[in-house]
């Protein structure tokens, strides 16, 4: 299909695209690399009055690394973090969940601050985001507020930035030396939406998990950070307890089914990522013992 | 509102410019309005593959960009690749093995191959598989593409050596 009409706008600065969104509030979308923007007007899934395009404002891209954190602007593109030397050494969770979003082309052109501002539940960053701990920049008229990413993730499509707000880019703490990471998704095809993918980060002390953060994503309307790694923290962690953690798994997540997958395919899934995370992390491959791909 | 803009940009080397409507993607751009009907259009949401083109030497989906986000930047299409003769060996393994049949795909296929074997000369089978997942073929199964890509890549490297 063909998008319906709408009018463009080519933000000159910041502040032009602030102004722009001011005036044409929710009429108005912001347009940045435009790879689920576009898909969606095509489908006529959403129909705006205006496009703001804040394509070109260079000073909404680019990684800095600081002593305590990773700051990643909203314009820097998903072929920019695979190529990042900073972000393959500082944050190569985010890396691995990045080569995973969609195909190259894709990738050359679809922003960070763009996945996120989209929300998609199946997308990789924004559980990243999550496990991460990562906080979003966002710039209004008058003031810049810092949104946790777990308060950034409302819905299906829905964060807390307002009509008139821009995200301007993402702050991630520095992970402590020696944390582990785990990435893994199910999907039909490569670079597809996933069924189910898990995204994890996680500190380890003589054997034990002393953190655990695991960042779901494709199993609800957002990413969702679960209560259930708490089980596995500070303990010696035993196949019964896995089983357990498991258990409380599937009480704790709501996965919907479509025609993708079922429910209790995406339980099942979500399950199996649990089990070959911990038994990842742990270095204990008895853990998993069944090690689906 | 929904007023036409100027756009000025290089498809092929070639200066164009053109007054557009806002909507208008750059593969309807380059279809309609230039008469280059190589790059294909397939699904319209990004998903296929079939409407790849190079946008400042990076491939793109042409029907994922606007035709006035291509203001000032280079387009290179099927046309301009072939005509150029840069791909013409990967195009020539493309018929030696069978890796076309309605032949839909192949544009993009071909484009997507080039950019994977700019990058990297000598890429393994899951390369090639992974770097064109995201364009469908519903005639040859991949097998053949593959065979294609890999057969090329071999035959570069061993005469640039």
């Amino acid at each position: 299909m063909k998008a319906a009409a709408f009018s463009y706008a080519r933000a000159t600065s910041i502040a032009d695209a602030l102004q722009l969104l001011a005036r044409h509030g929710d009429d108005a979308k912001v347009l940045s690399g435009g790879q689920s923007l576009m898909p969606a007007l095509n489908l006529r899934l959403a129909k705006p009055a205006i496009l703001v395009d804040i394509g070109r404002l260079s000073e909404l891209r680019g990684i800095t690394v600081a002593s305590d954190k990773v700051t990643i602007g909203a314009l820097t593109r998903h072929v920019d973090l695979l190529g990042s030397r900073e972000i393959a050494e500082e944050l190569p969770l985010l890396r691995e969940a990045t080569a995973h979003v969609a195909h190259p082309a894709i990738r050359n052109r679809g922003t960070i601050g763009g996945n996120l501002a989209h929300a998609d539940p199946a997308s990789e960053l924004p559980a990243c985001m999550l496990a991460l701990d990562a906080t979003l920049v966002i710039r209004g008229a008058d003031r810049e507020r810092r949104v946790a990413a777990h308060d950034f993730f409302l819905g299906i499509y829905a964060t807390a930035l307002a009509a008139d707000e821009l995200l301007t880019r993402i702050e991630i703490p520095l992970p402590a030396p020696g944390i582990r990471y785990f990435f893994h998704e199910y999907a039909r095809r490569s670079g597809d939406y996933a069924l189910v993918g898990l995204a994890a980060m996680a500190r380890t002390d003589n054997g034990r998990l002393s953190d655990l953060r695991l960042g779901y994503f494709a199993v609800g309307d957002r990413p969702q950070l679960v209560r259930a790694a708490a089980r596995l923290v500070g303990v010696d962690v035993t196949p019964d307890l896995v089983a357990a953690a498991k258990a409380e798994l599937m009480i704790e997540l709501d996965p919907a089914s479509d025609q993708q997958a079922t429910a209790a395919m995406r339980r099942h899934l979500a399950g199996l990522l649990l089990a070959r995370c911990v038994a990842t992390v742990l270095d204990r491959p008895e853990l998993a013992p069944e090690q689906a791909s | 509102m929904t007023a036409v803009i100027a756009i000025a940009l290089t498809v092929n080397g070639e200066p164009v410019t053109a007054d557009v409507k806002p909507r208008l993607n750059l593969v309807d751009f380059l279809r309609d309005d230039l008469g280059l009907t190589g790059t294909h259009v397939g699904c319209e949401h990004g998903v296929c593959g079939a409407c790849t083109v190079r946008l400042d030497g990076e491939i793109v989906r042409a029907c994922l960009t606007l035709a006035v986000q291509a203001d000032g930047c280079a387009v290179e299409t099927i046309e301009g690749l072939s005509d150029s003769g840069e791909i013409a060996d990967l195009q020539n393994a493309f018929r030696a093995r069978n890796a076309l049949q309605c032949g839909y795909c192949t544009p993009g296929m071909l484009i997507t191959a080039q950019d994977l074997l700019r990058q990297k000369p000598r890429p393994d089978r899951a390369e090639i598989r992974e770097h064109l997942a995201g364009n469908y073929c519903r005639c040859t199964g991949y097998h053949a593409i593959v065979d294609a890509v890999e057969s090329t890549a071999r035959a570069r490297t061993e005469s640039a050596t």
